[in-house]
């Protein structure tokens, strides 16, 4: 197959020349120096690699780049827009949704797409969605508070 | 009461060897001129001093060195750096420090920077481990602070001709008595060359004054995280760099027998064998698995026990001449005296930490020096590790441990700097090495199991009058409890540890707490007393009365007046350990088909002043997470010199779904000093848990993991 030779990354469009079958995540952070999104488990079970294709969230430990050369990627790099956070990021820190912060890329790529589908989750449609996502340092309740103030903050404006 | 030590036994027997021999002058060669004030190690380590030997950790008991253990330079452009060697690893003790110096200092926190972690300009520390950072290194700081403070007055004073006294810091400037002069903290650091040890007497700002800590000033570097920038050592890249890989043995224990002859594989690829090491290096990751995998090598297993004879085993391989520890009044007597006798045995099962940045190395050579970036709570150890590897003095290995990925007491060994730094050296390029989750749950330690042996006497009115309480191989933090009885005799017996074993959060604490409380459950329910009561019927200590009333208090606990509904049930459990008492409540519901399910938690905690509100409820209320997965199914099965749930898809953790409602009572004690709070919290949850499964079925669990696959039948 032949090499993969641009992507469209967090609105841009960048070029690279990889081999179709190399995982997204070592294309990100090996190739593209975007080390927000992080390594956990590598069988798609800790999230801590969570990206956003075409707005919905993905493993990207078990995507091929391949697989997703002509569709819209965007990563935690991509979510704040001109030195201002997005809502959910800010609500992380409002809600002290973290310890050693090792997960809360993936933990924010969840809740954004959980947020795009779903502008007012109820606890249980969190829990749900969110359940693949691990935090071993044990702040799932921040998180979900920090999701329902994103929620709130997002569905106020509307 | 006990003289056994905590077993750490994969932790270096070593530390207090490797000192910063900086002298004043090369002092500010290094960091310039302006103001610094230097914290003798022996002020960190002097309140370890008397607790030598219990973390195993050998060193505090030497003479104390007068080195530098922690310092403040106040720069000459007024810039405020702190500079110790604890590691930041989500515990939020770079905000909690900044706190204690800002406090001092009369400052905004955002003037201070931490450098933390870096054997080449920080401070030897012993390891951030031990819940040691809040009730040592910040009150030293805080010292340290008010001594520049002090000097920088003085300096103030002596350009204006007034009194010290007189001269105040009011929006990070000096200024005098009706503010018509102002200094800033740089002009007054500008052209100072002056390095001063904290005097003795320097006096800090009691804690009932505190405006600094004991408010909830946000994770410093906060947004670092939640954008993705910050650069975990997993992150890191140098120029050249290659990815490696540790070819491991087929079984654990096993050693190698032969190897294919080494060649280059191709122009970016390497083979690296040293002895029974053999790994790859490359500059495409993507590759890196596949090429581990064609080096064909033969390994001779040795015979490994497994789950099923575990606890045999470790009874078996007890040491029958250690651990003998010092009874108190007669258990014999005390038997003699009691209505009531009860003898039960508890275990707990090997778990795994899982940090959720797996071990991570960069290590690099430069003019035959070695730098490593690497996750450890323990980077002057892991320099020590790396210096013995490669016979190289310490002055030529440098450690630097960016904020790291959690720990949990997992991190403390360098065998992932070793591997990096191995291949480093082979390929004469930088070399990355990040472990994968399968090698994370096979190749680090694992929390010991053990078993622990409970024979205790009681009244009929509620009196325990002889407890016998025998520990194998768990270890012996928190074995001895805070209740009141006359005779006791308390044991730890160390053993052979099939799988290697080391530090976890809070240690023993855990698997000591488990016995004890359900111990103590199952003696309540012999008598048909109120749990609640029967603890306060045998408990005097005031601190430890007080987190588990407030507790029951919180969660409603009124066992006359409970109603019984088919399967739920609650359970009460109190503990104390390292400066930290908790009391926990739980209720549970045991559904049809054996379901446990944790349907609401209560724990208070008491800890000292409270330094960070925010950060200490966030910490305990992750205790209490940590601490499900542990009561309920965290289990690590093994058979053959295998790890057979070596994944995180076979080896389960608490995930969203398993968390009930927390609530978390934090008992401000303004009139104590602050004890860390990273362990302590994780200790009360398992017997709460244990205790409320006996209330809603009328079974008695005794071992950890309780349900991990539902209700034993």
């Amino acid at each position: 197959m032949a090499n993969i030779k641009a992507l469209n990354l967090n609105g841009n469009k960048v070029t690279v020349d990889i081999d179709p079958q190399t995982s997204l995540l070592i294309v990100l952070r090996n190739y593209l120096n975007l080390t927000g999104t992080k390594y956990g488990c590598g069988e798609a079970q800790c999230g801590a690699c969570t990206v956003l294709i075409d707005g919905q969230a993905i493993r990207s430990c078990i995507t091929q780049v391949g697989k997703v050369a002509d569709k819209q990627i965007t990563t935690i790099e991509g979510l704040e827009k001109d030195g201002q956070l997005h809502p959910l990021q800010e609500a992380f820190l409002k809600a002290d949704a973290m310890q050693c912060g090792y997960c809360t890329p993936g933990m924010i790529m969840s809740g954004v797409d959980l947020l795009s589908k779903n502008r007012q989750p109820t606890r249980d449609e969190i829990v749900r969605h969110m359940d693949r996502n691990v935090c071993r340092c044990g702040t799932y309740l921040r998180i979900i508070t920090a999701i329902q103030m994103a929620a709130e903050r997002k569905g106020g404006a509307k | 009461m006990t003289d056994a030590p905590e077993v750490e036994r994969y932790e270096l027997q070593q530390d207090g060897t490797y000192q910063f021999d900086f002298d004043r002058r090369q002092f500010m060669k290094v960091f310039g001129g302006g103001l610094a004030l230097l914290v003798p190690i022996s002020n960190l380590l002097g309140q370890d001093a008397e607790r030598q030997g219990e973390s195993g950790r050998g060193g505090f008991s030497r003479n104390l060195p007068q080195e530098i253990g922690a310092w403040i330079h106040i720069a000459e452009d007024g810039s405020i750096n702190v500079y110790t060697g604890k590691v930041e690893l989500g515990q939020n003790i770079r905000t909690s420090l900044t706190q204690a110096v800002a406090e001092e200092l009369q400052v905004e926190p955002s003037m201070i920077r931490l450098v933390m972690a870096d054997t080449d300009v920080t401070p030897f520390d012993a390891g951030t481990f031990g819940s040691r950072t809040t009730p040592t290194m910040a009150p030293q700081l805080r010292k340290a602070a008010v001594a520049a403070r002090e000097t920088l007055v003085a300096l103030a004073a002596q350009q204006w001709q007034v009194e010290p006294g007189t001269v105040r810091i009011v929006d990070s400037r000096f200024v005098n008595h009706d503010k018509t002069k102002s200094l800033s903290f740089a002009d007054l650091a500008k052209g100072l060359k002056l390095v001063k040890t904290i005097p003795a007497d320097v006096k800090t700002t009691p804690t009932k004054e505190w405006t600094v800590a004991g408010t909830s000033l946000p994770k410093v570097d906060g947004r670092e995280f939640v954008t993705g920038r910050h650069k975990y050592t997993s992150d890191l890249k140098r120029e050249g760099m290659l990815f490696g890989k540790v070819v491991r043995p087929s079984t654990l224990g096993a050693t190698l027998i032969s190897s294919d002859p080494i060649q280059e594989k191709d122009a970016g690829s390497q083979v690296v064998k040293d002895g029974d090491f053999i790994g790859v290096a490359t500059a495409d990751q993507q590759t890196l698995t596949r090429l581990a995998g064609t080096v064909s090598a033969r390994w001779k297993p040795t015979e490994q026990p497994g789950n099923a004879e575990l606890f045999n085993h470790l009874r078996k391989t007890a040491n029958p001449n250690q651990g003998r520890g010092r009874p108190v009044g007669s258990v014999a007597d005390g038997f003699a005296a009691a209505d009531k006798q009860l003898e039960q045995t508890y275990t707990v099962a090997y778990i795994a930490h899982v940090p959720l940045e797996p071990r991570a190395a960069v290590a690099e050579w430069v003019d035959n020096k070695l730098t490593v970036w690497t996750g450890t709570q323990r980077p002057f150890g892991v320099r020590g590790e790396l210096a013995e590897a490669f016979h190289l003095p310490e002055a030529r290995v440098r450690v630097i441990v960016p904020d790291t990925g959690s720990g949990y007491g997992g991190k403390h060994t360098g065998e992932c700097a070793i591997e990096a730094a191995r291949l480093a050296l082979a390929t004469k390029k930088p070399v990355k090495v990040v472990w994968s989750r399968e090698e994370e749950f096979t190749w680090a330690y694992f929390r010991p199991a053990g078993v622990i042996d409970v024979k205790s006497g009681v009244k009929n009115d509620g009196t325990i009058t002889a407890w016998e309480f025998h520990n194998y191989n768990s270890g012996t933090s928190a074995i001895d409890g805070k209740y009141d009885i006359p005779n006791q005799l308390v044991q730890f017996h160390p053993s052979q540890s099939p799988l290697r074993q080391g530090s976890y959060r809070g240690l023993a604490a855990t698997a000591n707490h488990f016995a004890r409380e359900t111990h103590i459950d199952e003696l309540s329910a012999l008598l048909n007393l109120d749990p609640l009561q029967f603890r306060l019927h045998n408990l005097k200590d005031e601190r430890l009365r007080a987190v588990l009333e407030a507790a029951a208090t919180r969660f409603g606990w009124g066992w006359g007046k409970r109603k019984t509904v088919a399967g739920r049930g609650v359970g009460i459990a109190c503990g104390f350990e390292k400066g930290g008492y908790v009391g926990t409540c739980a209720e549970v519901s045991v559904a049809a088909g054996a379901k446990v399910k944790i349907e609401r938690v209560v724990e208070s905690f008491e800890c000292g002043a409270i330094v960070n509100p925010k950060h200490l409820e966030n910490q305990v209320e992750g205790a209490v997470v940590m601490a499900i997965g542990g009561a309920l199914f965290e289990a690590v099965e093994f058979a053959n010199g295998n790890i057979l749930n070596s994944r995180l898809s076979r080896y389960r953790v608490p995930r969203f779904s398993d968390v009930p409602n927390i609530e978390i009572v934090l008992v401000d004690r303004k009139d104590l000093p602050s004890a860390g709070s990273g362990e302590t919290p994780i200790v009360g949850l398992a017997p709460a848990v244990g205790n409320a499964i006996f209330a809603a079925t009328g079974k008695r669990l005794r071992s950890l993991p309780l349900a991990p696959k539902g209700l034993p039948s």
